[in-house]
């Protein structure tokens, strides 16, 4: 079950939920709740723990975002960098047509791999792709 | 016509207070169900904007959020930025190129030539900055495709002024 991270200074929550799980030799980050200016430090920062760790074939799983804003975006394509140096991929699961607008507007559905499920998206990575 | 305004310190953690504050400000307003996500999303994406750019430039001041109901809903986000910083990096020159396997399923964009930095040649807090700096040419780019009714103009003094209008249909208690 994804845990809610308290956030310090207030006492309230933070509402960004991280999960991660290994899955078809890939690592799955379940993400839910709202990525925004302030949460999305923490997504960076988990990110960079499973590349630093070795991670190389990361999935984010967006089903259960229900709020993304640029700098979530940012902090996604910075993941999808980090990997491509490292000969790794990052996929996005994002079955939500309303978070699906908001790559097609910001013209970066064409950069990332975007898939309906996770299978979907291990899948296309699995064998050597 | 009746007015909410908010002014908050530039801190991250306040943009989801006023998102909302101005969703529950929208719905009282009459802006329909099916467009308050939008509403949401945009004036979000405008104070995240505004946010980054204090604290880019070190800036104290408060941001502003005005929302107006009549005639429609409009809601202005004032920042105190340097004048011109709404011209902030295109999308061309800070996407990554395509990816390979990617399934493209909109519009290919222009790959402009030498435009991304080299992959793995910066360093992590560069790839920091690189990302903030996405962020903010993304910023407007979402903010155009998701307002019909957007626009971005110079304040009195400095800073800019993001203002954005919608609809509204039948007025709750009224």
């Amino acid at each position: 079950m994804p845990m809610h991270t308290k956030c310090r200074e207030e006492g309230v929550l933070m509402e960004l939920s991280l999960a991660t799980r290994q899955a078809f030799e890939h690592a799955i980050l379940e993400v839910g709740g709202e990525i925004d200016v302030y949460t999305a430090p923490r997504l960076r920062e988990r990110l960079i723990e499973l590349i630093d760790g070795g991670q190389l074939r990361i999935v984010v799983d967006l089903s259960r975002v229900e709020f993304l804003d640029s700098t979530g975006l940012g902090v996604l394509v910075g993941a999808h960098r980090r990997l491509r140096a490292n000969e790794g991929t990052l996929s996005l699961v994002c079955p939500n047509d309303r978070l699906l607008k908001i790559f097609r507007v910001s013209g970066l559905d064409s950069r990332f791999a975007i898939h309906a499920s996770v299978a979907d998206a291990t899948a296309a990575t699995r064998a050597g792709a | 016509m009746s007015t909410v305004t908010i002014s908050f310190s530039p801190d991250p953690a306040y943009v989801r207070t006023v998102r909302l504050v101005a969703a529950a400000v929208a719905r009282r307003a009459g802006v329909s169900d099916d467009l308050l996500g939008e509403v949401r999303l945009a004036i979000g994406e405008a104070c995240a904007r505004a946010v980054a750019l204090h604290r880019r430039h070190g800036l104290t001041e408060l941001i502003s959020v005005a929302m107006r109901d009549g005639g429609g809903f409009t809601v202005t986000v004032t920042d105190r930025g340097p004048a011109g910083e709404q011209l902030e990096p295109g999308l061309a020159d800070v996407l990554p190129p395509p990816n390979r396997d990617a399934r493209s399923t909109g519009v290919p964009s222009p790959a402009p030539a030498g435009a991304a930095d080299p992959v793995g040649t910066l360093g992590a807090a560069e790839l920091v900055e690189d990302e903030d700096a996405l962020a903010a040419g993304v910023s407007l780019t979402l903010l155009t495709g998701l307002v019909s009714d957007l626009e971005v103009v110079a304040a009195d003094g400095e800073g800019t002024q993001v203002r954005m209008s919608w609809p509204v249909g039948r007025r709750l208690a009224n």
